[in-house]
């Protein structure tokens, strides 16, 4: 087990340098650069485009300007295109908002999508099955943008919550109390707009698994000695239908980073999601790049920690 | 013959595959909205494009933001005037048919979808095909097999959302590239499931056998193996559908969208969106044709899945 976890760790420390290389290369040869943004602006002359290339090494080969991303990234020098700021700081204060979407977000989905999933594979074809499952695709097929401005409306209209950043403007004075409580509404919102999706997927999937395992020979075997349906259900079919889930904790990290560009930009979130975005927009190579680096950083950690989790939680398998 | 096959209990999983699939009254109402879409997106493309009826690029400044089956104003040209005598969904901010858009639109929000997943699965058919058939080849140092699953790992380490959103904005917009980026970022499942089940295919005695018999590869790839391994590929790319078409939605949402005067669904939603409370016709039409289509793709492709499942079937 120590020599597979050493073995494979190292492995994924070699595929984030691949995955480095790659990104670096579609970004930087995708056309369009720092110097472009404005091409319009008249007082943008040949020689400030020249200046402006040379400072941001846009004129070396690209190799080499990989090897400065890297050595500025792990110096923690790297400072971004569009307003000089370091970089890494600067993601990690953004990280520090989106956070405690994530956080929210996740705990609604996990709390949510067991009850809602066991019950309907228990009562299979009812009507409590049936419209939840009606729900769900619901829920996954429509536009995430479409659903959250109709909440916002019906939101707004009837119940007088604020929905838009992460503080009302002009509640820095108050009291911490009052301050807390504000944030808190502008938090509730955004994670349930976030969350919802999630629940309809996660629910369909413990519904699923739930019905796999009761279909098993060994469920057959419990109620047929006579268990009552609430052990059998729960001590016998939920364990197993369990197993899969432990994984997906470790395939939620990078769902610290990438998952939130579109409820950010609705909700004027000052997050991680948005940085990304605006970076893009201001071709900001330097955040653009980090940003991935992080995500793909995050996934290989994730699927890491979740075959270590699949080990210990499951005895049949064996890590070699 | 059919009802003798109805009564007795069905030996041939085929068959109880349909019936469970017929019997999903959900799926059903699925496959008649597609065939309906498809009859639309057919309609759009013959009258919008080639044989022009409803054009959907005529703008009448003085018919904007009319509600849907409203009449034209006296000061709409005659030629401009729209088929029916009426808007039928309503005009947007420049006095544009939303009829005629959602019409155009369709074609093009379907074709996003169909092409993106279609790049999607022969990408990862090939790429899986060749890993778990010509796997255990050398090249060099490295074995066929982990070259391209490597790969499939590089790939899959990318934020997809984000890739695409990085890709689509330093790349001029086109729906051909917005088609290309996210075919190109969604096969790796695909080329996974490929693999692990030509790996256990190429064992099976019908392979081995048509191995023994000389066929030459390309006959026992394709007339052998890819049929038996099409058909759950065939019903995850129906749901890859679906999400590819929630894509192009949220990339217009994000401004990265097919530009105008092109009309999808996607741009004519998020383009509405700054007039919810003027004109809510020009957010809810598309939103919810949206809904309904990605619903449909979304039903039959879980219809589908459920009845190829035998696990899953009530006992």
């Amino acid at each position: 087990m120590g020599s597979y976890l050493i073995r494979n760790f190292l492995q994924r420390c070699v595929l984030l340098i691949v995955v480095s290389m790659i990104s670096h290369a579609v970004i930087l040869l995708a056309p369009g650069e720092p110097s472009e943004v404005d091409p319009s602006n008249p007082r943008m002359k040949p020689e400030d485009i020249a200046k402006i290339r040379a400072a941001f090494h846009l004129d070396d080969p690209l190799h080499v300007q990989y090897v400065y991303w890297m050595r500025d990234m792990v110096s923690g020098e790297l400072t971004s295109f569009k307003d000089g700021q370091p970089v890494l700081p600067k993601i990690w204060s953004r990280f520090l908002n989106s956070l405690p979407l994530f956080v929210c977000a996740t705990l609604i989905v996990w709390t949510l999508s067991f009850p809602v999933g066991i019950r309907a594979a228990v009562t299979r074809g009812s009507l409590y099955d049936r419209s939840t499952t009606f729900i769900a695709y619901g829920l996954i097929s429509i536009p995430g943008f479409f659903l959250s401005y109709l909440f916002i409306l019906w939101i707004v209209e009837g119940f007088n919550v604020p929905v838009i950043g992460m503080a009302t403007f002009g509640m820095q004075d108050a009291h911490w109390l009052y301050r807390g409580m504000d944030q808190l509404w502008h938090l509730v919102i955004p994670s349930v707009m976030s969350a919802l999706a999630g629940v309809a997927i996660l629910s369909r999937y413990v519904r699923s698994q739930m019905l796999e395992v009761i279909g098993q020979d060994y469920i057959r075997t419990a109620r047929a000695k006579g268990l009552d349906p609430d052990s059998v259900i729960y001590r016998h079919a939920l364990r197993n239908a369990l197993l899969p889930f432990v994984t997906m904790f470790g395939l939620m990290l990078p769902g610290l980073i990438g998952g939130s560009v579109i409820i950010e930009q609705i909700f004027a979130w000052p997050g991680i999601g948005r940085l990304g975005y605006d970076a893009i927009l201001a071709r900001d190579f330097p955040v653009i790049l980090t940003i991935n680096f992080i995500a793909a950083a995050l996934t290989l950690a994730g699927t890491f920690l979740s075959d270590i989790l699949y080990a210990v939680v499951d005895p049949r398998i064996r890590l070699q | 013959m059919a009802k003798h096959a109805v009564e007795s209990v069905s030996p041939v999983p085929e068959y109880r595959a349909w019936k469970t699939f017929l019997d999903d009254r959900l799926a059903l109402a699925g496959v008649i909205v597609l065939v309906l879409l498809v009859f639309a997106a057919l309609a759009g493309k013959f009258l919008t494009d080639w044989f022009v009826v409803f054009d959907p690029s005529v703008v009448r400044l003085a018919d904007k933001f009319l509600p849907p089956l409203s009449v034209p104003s006296e000061f709409v040209a005659p030629a401009d005037i729209p088929w029916f005598g009426m808007y039928l969904l309503g005009t947007d901010e420049l006095g544009r048919d939303v009829f005629a858009r959602m019409l155009q639109g369709s074609m093009v929000s379907l074709s996003i979808g169909i092409v993106a997943v279609a790049l999607a699965v022969s990408i990862g058919v090939t790429l899986g095909g060749i890993a778990g058939y010509f796997g255990d080849r050398r090249l060099g140092f490295i074995s066929v097999d982990s070259l391209i699953m490597r790969f499939t790992d590089v790939m899959l380490c990318f934020p997809t959302f984000f890739l695409i959103l990085t890709v689509i904005a330093l790349l001029p917009s086109s729906i051909y590239n917005i088609m290309i980026v996210i075919g190109v970022t969604g096969w790796m499942g695909t080329a996974r499931f490929v693999r692990a089940e030509f790996l256990s295919l190429r064992e099976q005695d019908f392979i081995v056998s048509a191995t023994a018999l000389g066929l030459p590869n390309w006959r026992i790839i394709l007339l052998h193996m890819l049929p038996n391994a099409m058909v759950p590929v065939l019903v995850s790319a129906t749901i890859s559908v679906a999400t590819a078409i929630l894509t192009e939605s949220a990339l217009s949402f994000l401004g990265f969208g097919v530009q105008p005067p092109a009309a999808t669904w996607g741009n004519i939603l998020a383009d509405g969106k700054g007039f919810i409370f003027d004109a809510p016709w020009l957010f809810f039409i598309p939103g919810f044709a949206i809904l309904l289509v990605v619903l449909a793709f979304n039903l039959v492709g879980e219809g589908m899945r459920e009845a190829m499942n035998p696990r899953l079937r009530p006992r």
